[in-house]
């Protein structure tokens, strides 16, 4: 009997162990549990979204002044910082694994969908009750109003597409920064006298991941094609095989397998087009005229390099196709945290493009961190309204405005148009692969490839 | 001293009752064993069973499951990318068997006749599976990179070879791909292959050469009829793994260019997880059912098959 028990007790400490294992093991469920209000009800315990992974140390130090500022306004709100960036695959692993922060961004592509899947939490009676609803911009508005007229997110920032380039390229090829491209035909003349002078990608584009879609969209837009038609009554065609997708491939092509001056890389996404932008391998590309913030602050590109012009534009009816995204709140917190989510939302997003005072001490506490101010953007409500929030930081705008005077100057001639509604990001994704025939195929046939990823987002668009 | 003698072994004839059980030590072995089930219970068996389970329905895992049928099994099958990822993987596949398996044999051959420093050679064939495997893809990424620069393509520049574009080209993803996975995965091989060597016996050999073997016949009738059923072993979990590549096709090329580097494997993340808005994971599912339930069967045949080959 003895050895029955000496044994029993062996296996009790194994098991015993192997307990604390899996205690530990689940120590993530206690993480998750700390993001709504504490036992003690002292404190509510709010996880926010901040930067991508990459930021540097001075973004974090500019977002802890804040923070503290915050905290002192709100004593019974305990601010945490959550490094957050919006990806399709880990954004929708985050959202069903529980561990988004409870206040983060969403694309504008991506919230009507949201909301509809009951995936964001309605925000309607607080919007009201800020007393802001009807300062946005209608058309935004719309974007995260669902069918039942509840509103499920603060629309936050807007961008417009535009042509980025390297202005110590352009130098190098002898181009004038100060007078880039202004129709494609002379973004390919660019592109070819950048790489014959310096051997780099005189153009380049996204290419997967779904931003190749992106991109060819908003390229088609530029010369005046429309990717999809909204039939108004919750359906929607696809027009892919439209003449400016057309002219888009084949200007690709051209830069790709004529000129030569695409460079080597038709791999590239967001982060990674920036990443080779930022270190001066590429002369131009198109992206949201807000992304200097993130070449500078996550990329380390040099300032004085970067230069930003707005799209060319063709044919008839061409705009630029805009973007932006919405800040929400988690659909799983309890009221005391989405109460506190509202009043940050609205003191860290909406406050400083609608009062002086918050404009005033957003930009100071950036700039004091050495962090971009002034990036254009397109304002979510109206543009007297972000005209007038520019002057009011006037003292602290550290971005090179004159390099962004190309883009600044002339984007208020231009028509935004919105991104397409239907299956947006699907649609994209089945775009890339049209987008890496073209760069890798020198005999690709553009009409067939087009005609094929036509029936295919109409196919999807039908389910 | 009495206490550490075991019992002696119950006539087949006497009841085991739940007491008997434990006297005999049932409870304690339940015991130990028991964190391990658990731990498996928990991390293995429930997510297949879920798995099984959700390729029936229809979720984004935040509302409601709802039960669809075979739909996401329809679905996945009507779905023109599986083809093309069917046939990606099969051409990894062959590839990988192409390049991938004679090498590490030939390379423990090789080893195994070295005399000295016998360990050196073993520490540096298994290095690459030491690195791990995302490091080892990035490193690959800049010796692959297509510009006249890159580290493979200047190597090919000293003899007069113009630049190739590794893994922008839709005919040299592939190959390029395969030649990583081969360099990754040949030291566990070389290894395993080394080990079975040392159990062949010597006097074979010696009676080879009293019988005037060249060395490759040596290798050809005596080292691989040996080494078969480690071979067969060798092959199947070769085969299964390729069933199932992802690490490369989705950390070099993402699936592209074109499409052509979309693995079975691939399409079922992608249908999980690359649509932002909760992905279909009812087809991602439905389809890793299909790859299991293949996979099983495939194994089932391939072991009926070879068993009479392989030595016991």
């Amino acid at each position: 009997m003895m050895s029955i028990s000496r044994r029993t007790a062996a296996a009790g400490v194994t098991l015993a162990a192997g307990a604390m294992l899996l205690t530990a093991c689940s120590s993530g469920e206690g993480g998750e549990a700390a993001s709504s209000s504490d036992a003690g009800g002292s404190k509510v315990e709010l996880r926010v979204a901040t930067f991508p992974p990459g930021a540097d140390a001075a973004a974090y130090e500019a977002f802890a002044t804040q923070e503290a500022q915050f905290e002192e306004a709100n004593p019974d709100i305990d601010v945490i910082g959550v490094e957050y960036e919006w990806t399709g695959p880990t954004f929708a692993v985050q959202l069903a694994g529980g561990s988004l922060p409870d206040v983060f961004t969403v694309p504008f592509t991506d919230s009507k969908t949201l909301l509809e899947n009951g995936q964001l939490m309605d925000v309607t009676d607080e919007i009201e009750e800020l007393g802001y609803t009807d300062s946005f911009n209608p058309v935004i508005l719309d974007g995260v109003t669902g069918a039942d007229g509840h509103i499920y997110g603060f629309p936050r920032q807007a961008y417009a597409m535009g042509l980025h380039y390297n202005r110590d390229l352009f130098e190098q090829a002898g181009l004038d920064p100060d007078d880039p491209p202004a129709t494609w035909d002379e973004v390919r003349e660019a592109a070819n006298a950048i790489t014959e002078a310096t051997g780099k990608a005189g153009y380049a584009q996204m290419a997967i991941n779904n931003t190749g879609g992106w991109q060819l969209t908003a390229q088609t837009v530029s010369r005046g094609g429309r990717t999809q038609s909204d039939d108004g009554d919750g359906t929607y065609t696809s027009t892919i095989a439209n003449e400016g997708t057309k002219a888009t491939l084949q200007f690709l092509h051209d830069v790709r397998w004529e000129d030569d001056s695409f460079g080597y890389k038709v791999d590239l996404d967001w982060g990674t087009i920036n990443q080779e932008f930022a270190a001066g391998n590429i002369g131009m590309y198109t992206s949201g005229s807000d992304v200097y913030t993130a070449l500078v602050r996550d990329f380390g590109m040099d300032p004085a390099q970067y230069g930003l012009t707005v799209m060319p534009l063709e044919g008839d009816d061409p705009g630029t196709l805009g973007g932006g995204d919405i800040a929400v709140v988690s659909p799983t917190v309890d009221d005391a945290t989405k109460a506190a989510a509202v009043k940050w939302i609205d003191w860290y997003y909406m406050q400083k493009l609608m009062d002086e005072d918050a404009a005033v001490a957003d930009a100071s506490a950036l700039a004091a961190a050495d962090q971009a101010v002034g990036t254009p953007v397109l304002p979510v409500l109206s543009r007297e309204l972000y005209e007038q929030s520019q002057e009011w930081i006037a003292d602290y705008i550290n971005v090179p405005l004159d390099q962004m005077a190309p883009f600044t100057d002339r984007i208020w001639d231009q028509t935004p148009v919105g991104e397409p509604k239907g299956k947006t990001q699907e649609i994209y994704a089945l775009l890339d692969p049209v987008v890496q025939t073209v760069l890798t195929d020198k005999d690709a046939d553009i009409d067939a490839l087009l005609a094929q990823a036509d029936a295919d987002a109409q196919a999807l668009l039908d389910q | 001293m009495t206490t550490t003698q075991h019992p002696p072994a119950a006539p087949a004839s006497r009841r085991a009752t739940p007491l008997s059980w434990i006297r005999a030590g049932g409870l304690s072995k339940l015991l130990f064993a028991l964190p391990m089930i658990l731990v498996f219970a928990i991390f293995s068996w429930t997510p297949i069973v879920r798995s099984v389970v959700m390729s029936f329905q229809k979720t984004n895992l935040l509302t409601p499951a709802e039960w669809v049928g075979l739909d996401n099994f329809q679905a996945v099958l009507n779905d023109p990318l599986l083809g093309t990822a069917v046939l990606n993987t099969l051409y990894f596949a062959a590839l990988a068997l192409v390049m991938g398996f004679p090498v590490p044999i030939l390379m423990a051959v090789l080893m195994s006749e070295v005399k000295r420093g016998k360990g050196v050679y073993s520490a540096l064939a298994y290095l690459p599976v030491v690195v791990p495997p995302v490091v080892a893809v990035l490193l690959w990424k800049v010796f692959y990179d297509g510009s006249p620069d890159g580290v493979f393509n200047t190597i090919l520049g000293w003899f007069g070879i113009g630049p190739q574009p590794w893994l922008q080209s839709t005919s040299m993803a592939m190959p390029s791909l395969v030649i990583e996975a081969t360099w990754a995965a040949a030291g566990g091989s070389i290894i395993i292959y080394l080990a079975a060597l040392l159990s062949v016996p010597p006097e074979l050999y010696d009676a080879a050469e009293v019988d005037g073997a060249s060395i490759w016949r040596k290798a050809w009738h005596v080292t691989l009829p040996q080494l078969r059923g480690v071979i067969f072993v060798m092959l199947i979990l070769q085969i299964l793994a390729t069933a199932q590549v992802f690490l490369e096709p989705f950390l070099f090329t993402g699936g592209g260019p074109a499409n052509s580097t979309v693995t079975v494997l691939l399409l079922i993340y992608r249908y999980a997880f690359q649509n932002s808005l909760g992905g279909n994971y009812g087809m991602a599912t439905a389809l890793s059912v299909m790859l299991a339930g293949f996979l099983a069967v495939l194994s089932w045949v391939y072991f009926r098959l070879t068993n009479r080959w392989s030595t016991s």
